[in-house]
């Protein structure tokens, strides 16, 4: 039982990591990881937003949504999974917001840190992605949490490695062409290299 | 009084200075200087300290370190190679013979008993993938000096003979061509040339190569050098049924006479290198320790867990340092003052990552018998969050000593 989520929630951080080997989320990956405070500050947030989101929407899925989930309304031949990706967007837009309200009010500093890049986060391709291949592994709610969690963890800390790098290159001689974006899509290629390590793992 | 070569280039240099119609071609004519004599730039003004170790010299130094594994690699690459052919000779068996054969008949007498002929024969195949990575590495290196105005590194000799050595010696030429010109271009001159890389450009080259071309870069054809004649890495034989099923005792593994890549096979000769490397200060024995702690211990903890399946499990430390490019990536490639951590708290939990990477891969993941390489990319990658995460630590300590 441990063992499963464990398996799921490692998996999540390293082999099937959300930024660097199904690359998601690159917009917001590259834009905010030139300083490691924002980044860490940006990861927290979508470690946050994952592990709410993709357990909400694991209910919604299995409860409402899936072939003959509405059986205990009374409707068990209805079949309303094309409405899903309608569906996970409003429930990460809605938590989006509430997350937002809930830090100006308590924990100012943060967001304040996070800016505009908190409801960026609802339009996150790697938010919306985390849900979909929950649907796809078809996970149930225990399973979901684990997910969730390890997907966030695993995009947190590739946005801190990259801004430690970033940071560390601030300063260098860069071609004229390649400074800015065009390194940022190259050093995101070669940590990949670096976390193919962890592919082929079996737990 | 002054020698002729020095005055053929104090004749030359005006030509190649300012104004001077060669002036495009400075790098070119800078690195021949430095080759031959010791840099004249002074410092000017009141203060100056300076210390003879600069880059030129640190990069000799690692340079001179890898001779012993060099020579001890070639070596063993023949013997390996020399044996097999006897095999297959008295077997009836028939193998390709490229163009290295005419060379290897000229100069070996094909008996695997004999000093010379074992070193002859591994130079016969060392030889050339060195000369190909130098001179595509030193090109790329060339061309961006001249085009971004900058010095030529240093730094591009050590790399290319880290990356010839870490071939296996099988490896096809164009390979190692592209491998190099992926690592130098790809892995440190677009980010600023050397002292800017974050990776170790040595290793990024052969881990891109090792992904794009698993048949020659991992494959059982690699590692002894006779076409046709298969010999399984000693790693992929002990996650396939265990290191006591070897063919080769300890002492074959740490002096080196096992099949490999031409540089890692002989622990004994990288240990010779490390002592230079730590005696001149060049390597961080911090990260020595750091990757040997962890590799230890975290060896320690998969023998104390144990398996039923996979036999990885049981291989004690000793057996993991002597075998696969664990010494050879540990002395030469970990130790890289650019792309590993820079402070020396970091150092320690920079080495100890590796070494707990290395065996994690190694145990743990069935796709790479061979885990140091991935494990230092690994390393780099994190090294300057560590570095971060260490200085803040020292701001804080110090502003709440200043408070106290």
């Amino acid at each position: 039982m441990i063992e499963n989520y464990l398996n799921i929630f490692i998996n999540a951080i390293f082999i099937e990591n959300l930024a660097l080997s199904v690359f998601l989320g690159m917009c917001t990956f590259i834009a905010i990881s030139k300083k490691i405070e924002a980044a860490i500050g940006l990861g927290i947030a979508v470690i946050v937003v994952l592990a709410i989101t993709v357990p909400i929407n694991n209910l919604i899925y299995n409860y409402i949504l899936r072939d003959g989930a509405l059986a205990w309304a009374g409707l068990s031949d209805v079949d309303l999974s094309f409405v899903g990706l309608i569906s996970y967007i409003g429930v990460i837009a809605a938590c989006v917001q509430i997350l937002e309200m809930f830090l100006d009010k308590y924990v100012p500093v943060l967001y304040n840190a996070l800016g505009i890049f908190l409801p960026l986060i609802t339009v996150n391709c790697a938010i919306l992605g985390a849900s979909l291949f929950m649907v796809e592994k078809d996970l149930y709610f225990g399973e979901s949490v684990a997910y969730g969690l390890g997907a966030g963890v695993g995009w947190a800390l590739a946005i801190t490695i990259l801004a430690g790098i970033r940071e560390k290159l601030k300063y260098s001689d860069m071609p004229e062409g390649l400074q800015g974006l065009g390194s940022t899509f190259i050093i995101v290629g070669l940590m990949s290299f670096g976390f193919m390590s962890f592919g082929g793992i079996i737990l | 009084m002054k020698d002729p070569l020095r005055n053929f280039l104090d004749k030359i240099k005006p030509s190649f200075q300012g104004k001077g119609g060669l002036s495009y071609y400075f790098p070119i004519f800078d690195v021949i200087e430095n080759l031959f004599y010791s840099s004249d730039k002074k410092t000017k003004g009141l203060t100056h300290i300076r210390d003879g170790s600069d880059i030129q010299r640190i990069m000799v130094v690692v340079w001179l370190a890898t001779f012993p594994t060099m020579f001890a690699g070639m070596y063993n690459l023949g013997y390996q190679s020399l044996n097999a052919i006897e095999q297959l000779t008295l077997a009836n068996a028939t193998f390709e013979k490229d163009w290295h054969w005419p060379l290897i008949t000229f100069f070996t007498s094909l008996n695997p008993n004999s000093f010379m002929d074992c070193l002859v024969y591994g130079a016969i195949y060392f030889i050339p993938i060195y000369i190909v990575v130098f001179a595509v590495g030193i090109g790329c290196e060339l061309i961006f000096a001249l085009v971004r105005r900058h010095e030529i590194s240093e730094g591009a000799f050590v790399t290319t003979v880290l990356f010839a050595l870490s071939c296996p010696p099988n490896a096809p030429l164009w390979q190692c061509a592209l491998g190099i010109a992926v690592g130098l271009v790809i892995g440190k001159e677009i980010f600023g040339g050397t002292g800017k890389n974050f990776l170790n450009p040595a290793l990024t080259g052969r881990a891109f190569l090792y992904f794009a071309y698993p048949a020659s870069w991992s494959g059982d054809m690699s590692w002894v050098a006779v076409d046709g004649f298969t010999a399984a890495t000693i790693l992929g034989t002990a996650a396939q049924d265990g290191y006591q099923s070897l063919a080769y005792t300890w002492n074959n593994a740490f002096l080196g006479f096992i099949p490999g890549s031409i540089g890692e096979t002989s622990t004994l000769a990288i240990l010779v290198g490390l002592a230079i490397l730590l005696y001149t200060k060049v390597a961080s024995w911090r990260i020595v320790l750091g990757i040997a702690i962890g590799t230890i211990f975290t060896s320690y903890l998969f023998n104390f867990v144990g398996s039923e399946t996979n036999p990885m499990f049981s291989m004690p430390f000793w057996w993991h340092m002597v075998i696969g490019g664990y010494a050879f990536g540990l002395v030469f490639m970990a130790t890289e003052p650019v792309s590993g951590s820079h402070t020396n708290t970091g150092r320690w939990i920079y080495g100890f990552i590796i070494g707990v990477m290395v065996i994690l891969i190694r145990v743990l993941n069935p796709a790479f018998p061979e885990g140091m390489m991935l494990a230092i990319l690994f390393g780099n990658l994190l090294a300057p969050l560590i570095d971060h995460f260490v200085v803040q630590n020292n701001i804080k300590k110090r502003l709440a000593l200043q408070n106290a």
